[in-house]
């Protein structure tokens, strides 16, 4: 019993939360009364099925033991503590990352679905490791099946777009020091063709292999020799330079080549070498954006498999479909078709030219951060369609209706440092209808014509409703 | 004519690449212009601006630092205007040519992390969906309105068994009017504050009854809607006697008055014997219920009016109103009367009216004694368009008054209609000029037509004014009476100078 009594409401001004007529709550407000406005909507956007799913899971004990669960993968996340300790060739880091093993960005998928850009990235990736001598004989031998095809998740990884990894390409390595895992993911490669986009022609190939050879190792021996970078603080300090980390990495790729100039140049063994590395760094606005992805994946591996919690530990795209992982369904991937960006384009290209949604990039939204964090960075906010600056906030508010909470640690000053949203709850995409906001950017259908453009796209409820039918029969309920 | 590339180059100048690509799109929509694009002059932007067909030399020639405005159209008339409209968006680009949207919660939950002071939630959503969100503002210790009907009961018990437990009001399901701390919610007019409180399982009788007292000079501490169903032998009055321990603390309320169709025997007894305990004086207005054994401190009042006059005091409220002065004789032959009211408890109290007059009538929501209106009406005949039946899928009738103007219209011609009967509900949540979209449905008054009597449920306080309400309708023709109770006397008064 608590010590409530009724005749309290008669002592107190009325502050009113309006849920229905908009009418009732414009009355109150032409009488100066405060009142809040709900924007409701049905749960489960009227799906019957999933709405009485989710009013069994709001029972007492059961949502008693999700919330519990939840505040575990919640305290999981806040207290990782991602480190950029190295840059490793894939196979060291990966030891089972074997010969022809090509692994993809998203949720499984063979040769035959794969979109245009992912198959001329396995095309150019095949002839970069010297399996195929040409681009036709690549598709050919990935047609005849004599690749397999894996998804990063399944590694470790996580890759931008096409996200190819192979062996010999050299992987950031992230370990998180609180709870000692590591994760990984390929250097970015800059603007313009590139082989995340499904660029593959030889100036994207040989991009790769200086990264190969004379990048990777020499980026390697500089974070090495500074016994690695904490990230955590350097994200803090992002988030404050208008960075959202996944279409704005301006910020943190200026610290990130701050920190690292001093050890490259000790590092190094040629002056023309380290110019190379320092201009292609310093040229690189999203050189930042593999870090958080990896640092991403490292924060949230430790999250999977909680009994009882409803928290979204991954979600990527594959081109093809949209895949998401959920804490208590452990390793199940949960598909369905991808959706298009709705973005701006570059000059000469449209919608009509735009691919599906493809990467493991959503790995940072996963996080708090790219879509979530939009607040941060109201620029970005003006990819969706006529959004003003003034928008972004608004995009950061309302993911923090899907969210279990918020991070103290990476605020939005301009916000009032507001925490990031952080921990997807399933239950909450559903109830509220709010698919969590993705910034991305859009390759062209097209293999090898690369980047036409960047946007903003939403996760596919029909994800979050197969994953909440999983969940719901792992607590007991459905 | 000939296709144009026009370059300008701003040296020196910065803007955000979203919001280039933002000025690209627009000025890339214009006519003629076959495509454009505004970027800073970096070697990688120079080359997609190259690919597409938009860099001329001058254009070459600026460095990462400079922004290139680069057009390509259809003639140089097209590519001078995107040229100028181009300068013209970077000039204003500092400035918002938008407003921004305001956040707005998606869920309760969410509001309440927006203002934690929020202490009451109104819930007006379709009812399948009202009692989930009814128990997550109880979890959140939130006191409830329920203004959405189609709840089912079993659930209304669940809820309100769970709110008494957490020391929680829940006014509804079906809950239409309340007053609270002075504020209307939902349907309510604005009414002087004053010592008499007011519990009501009706919301248009708690319109009347809160009216009639402001406008007889006193004043309305609370009123507390408790839904149409709080009184049944399902829910067992729990809301009730809950609104009666709150008034009981509330040192403001000196008088309680309880508005309800007759209860439940055995919820009645309940009711009466917290009342006994009171320290306050009440007046009990269970419309149409007889020979009910009140405490010592408790009055009956059979109407709405007379429930208001016990309010305050004993003063009459209609002083100077006689209904034998008032009245004008109905067209010759014409001997029945029709009642096409918005509000149900008002329907309720005319019936009563006539029942006691002796007069034989029906209705679609009949009190007892009243038959139940089937096929064509016959005889008076009373009908609630507040009811389901006309409003599945349509407003209510005091949101949206036309739902009865076909029947008013129809009722000028019917041969038997002598009195049409209406009733004008004002104040929040009502038409915000229902008076004058009735004179604008009736036709010039000729001395056939049946006469229009009307009265108006509000206060001179209301957005809407009831005095001027009055002037309209009296203008158009139409007798006005100073509450619903006087307008079925009126009514009745009528007939009897047709019968004189």
């Amino acid at each position: 019993m608590n010590n409530n009594h009724p005749s309290k409401l008669l002592t107190e001004p009325l502050h009113v939360v309006n849920i229905g007529l908009k009418a009732f709550a414009d009355n109150l407000e032409a009488q100066q009364v405060p009142v809040v406005q709900v924007d409701w909507v049905p749960p489960a956007g009227g799906n019957t099925e999933i709405a009485s799913l989710l009013a069994k899971l709001e029972s007492g004990p059961i949502k008693e033991k999700i919330n519990r669960a939840n505040k575990e993968a919640l305290a999981r996340m806040l207290s990782a503590d991602p480190v950029l300790i190295d840059v490793v060739p894939a196979n060291e880091a990966i030891p089972t990352l074997g010969d022809r093993m090509i692994l993809h960005a998203g949720p499984p998928v063979g040769w035959e679905r794969m979109c245009g850009p992912m198959k001329g990235a396995v095309a150019g990736i095949a002839v970069f490791e010297g399996w195929a001598e040409d681009l036709i004989t690549a598709e050919r031998m990935a047609a005849a099946g004599e690749f397999a095809f894996h998804p990063n998740h399944h590694f470790g990884a996580v890759g931008p777009m096409t996200g190819m990894t192979t062996r010999s390409q050299p992987v950031l390595v992230i370990e998180n020091k609180k709870f000692g895992n590591r994760a990984y993911c390929t250097i970015n490669e800059g603007l313009g063709k590139v082989m995340r986009f499904g660029g593959n022609d030889e100036e994207v190939l040989d991009r790769l292999r200086w990264i190969r050879d004379e990048f990777g190792p020499a980026l390697g021996r500089a974070i090495r020799s500074t016994g690695g970078i904490p990230l955590k603080n350097l994200l803090a300090r992002g988030l404050s330079m208008g960075d959202e980390m996944h279409q704005r990495n301006v910020g943190c790729s200026g610290l990130i080549l701050r920190q690292l100039a001093p050890a490259l140049a000790k590092t190094a063994d040629d002056l023309s070498a380290l110019e190379r590395s320092l201009a292609f760094m310093g040229g690189n606005d999203q050189f930042f954006l593999n870090i958080a992805m990896a640092m991403g994946k490292a924060i949230m591996d430790p999250v999977a498999g909680i009994e009882n919690s409803s928290v979204v530990t991954a979600m990527c795209r594959n081109g093809t479909d949209f895949g998401i992982r959920v804490s208590a369904t452990g390793d199940e991937w949960f598909t369905a078709p991808v959706e298009m960006p709705n973005g701006l384009y570059f000059p000469g290209f449209s919608e009509k030219d735009a691919n599906p949604d493809m990467g493991d990039s959503a790995i940072v939204e996963t996080i708090g951060l790219g879509g979530f964090a939009m607040g941060a960075s109201p620029a970005v906010a003006g990819f969706v369609g006529a959004g003003v600056a003034a928008d972004a906030a608004n995009f950061t508010r309302a993911m923090t209706e899907i969210t279990v909470g918020e991070n103290p640690e990476w605020t939005i000053p301009a916000m009032d440092y507001l925490g990031v949203p952080t921990g997807i709850d399933i239950r909450l995409v559903l109830e509220t209808g709010l698919a969590p906001t993705i910034n991305t950017g859009i390759a062209h259908k097209k293999p090898g014509v690369g980047q036409v453009g960047a946007g903003v796209v939403r996760a596919p409820q029909a994800c979050f409703e197969k994953v909440l039918v999983a969940f719901a029969r792992t607590v007991g309920v459905g | 004519m000939k296709k144009v590339i026009v370059n300008q180059v701003k040296t020196g100048f910065y803007l955000d690449s979203v919001a280039l690509m933002r000025f690209s799109r627009t000025i890339a929509g214009m006519d003629d212009v076959e495509e454009a694009a505004l970027m800073m002059g970096t070697p990688s932007n120079k080359k997609i601006m190259t690919e597409a067909g938009i860099l001329g030399p001058e254009g070459e020639k600026a460095s990462g630092g400079d922004l290139i405005i680069g057009i390509r159209a259809a003639h140089q008339a097209a590519a001078d205007k995107a040229l100028a409209e181009s300068i013209n968006l970077l000039e204003q680009s500092a400035v918002t040519r938008k407003k921004g949207e305001t956040w707005r919660p998606r869920t309760l939950a969410a509001a309440l992390k927006s203002d934690s002071t929020i202490n009451l939630a109104l819930i007006s959503v379709a009812g399948e969906f009202a009692a989930a969100e009814a128990r997550k503002a109880l979890h959140q210790e939130l006191n409830v309105m329920i203004f959405s009907d189609n709840v089912p009961v079993g659930e209304e018990v669940a809820l309100k068994n769970e709110a008494r437990e957490l020391g929680l009001l829940v006014m509804g399901p079906d809950c239409g009017t309340a007053i609270i701390n002075g504020v209307p919610l939902a349907f309510a007019n604005q009414v002087k504050r004053g010592g008499v409180g007011i519990i009501g399982a009706s919301g248009t009788g708690i319109q009347e009854v809160s009216c009639l007292i402001s406008q007889g000079g006193g004043g309305i501490s609370q009123a507390i809607g408790v839904g149409g169903r709080d009184l049944k032998k399902e829910v067992g009055g729990i809301s009730t006697l809950m609104a009666l321990e709150v008034l009981e603390a509330d040192p403001a309320t000196r008088h309680i008055v309880l508005i309800s169709k007759p209860p439940a025997a055995s919820v009645a007894e309940s009711i009466l014997a917290r009342i006994k305990e009171s320290r306050k004086n009440f007046t009990v207005c269970f419309l149409g219920a007889s020979g009910l054994e009140l405490p010592n401190n408790a009055v009956f009042s059979s109407t709405l009016k007379a429930a208001a006059e016990s309010a305050l005091g004993g003063t009459s409220i209609s002083t100077g109103f006689l209904p034998d002065q008032a009245a004008a004789s109905p067209p010759k032959g014409k001997n029945s009367v029709l009642g096409l009211f918005s509000g149900g408890t008002l329907c309720s109290e005319t019936q009563f009216i006539f029942r006691e007059a002796g007069e034989s009538i029906n209705s679609n929501v009949p009190i007892p004694g009243v038959s139940k209106l089937e096929g064509i009406p016959k005889g008076h005949c009373f009908i609630d368009f507040g009811d389901d039946e006309y409003t599945q899928g349509r407003p209510h009738p005091m949101i949206d008054p036309t739902i009865r103007d076909e029947a008013l219209v129809k009722a000028l011609s019917n041969p038997d209609v002598g009195v049409i009967l209406i009733d004008v509900v004002i104040g929040y949540g009502a038409h915000n000029d229902p008076a004058g979209h009735l004179a604008s449905v009736l036709p010039p008054r000729r001395a056939d037509n049946p006469l229009v009597i009307a009265s108006v449920t509000g206060t001179d306080l209301d957005i809407q004014n009831r005095a001027s309400q009055v002037r309209t309708l009296e203008e158009a023709g139409i007798l006005v009476a100073p509450s619903n109770a006087d307008a079925a006397l009126l009514a009745l008064a009528c007939l009897k100078r047709k019968g004189g």
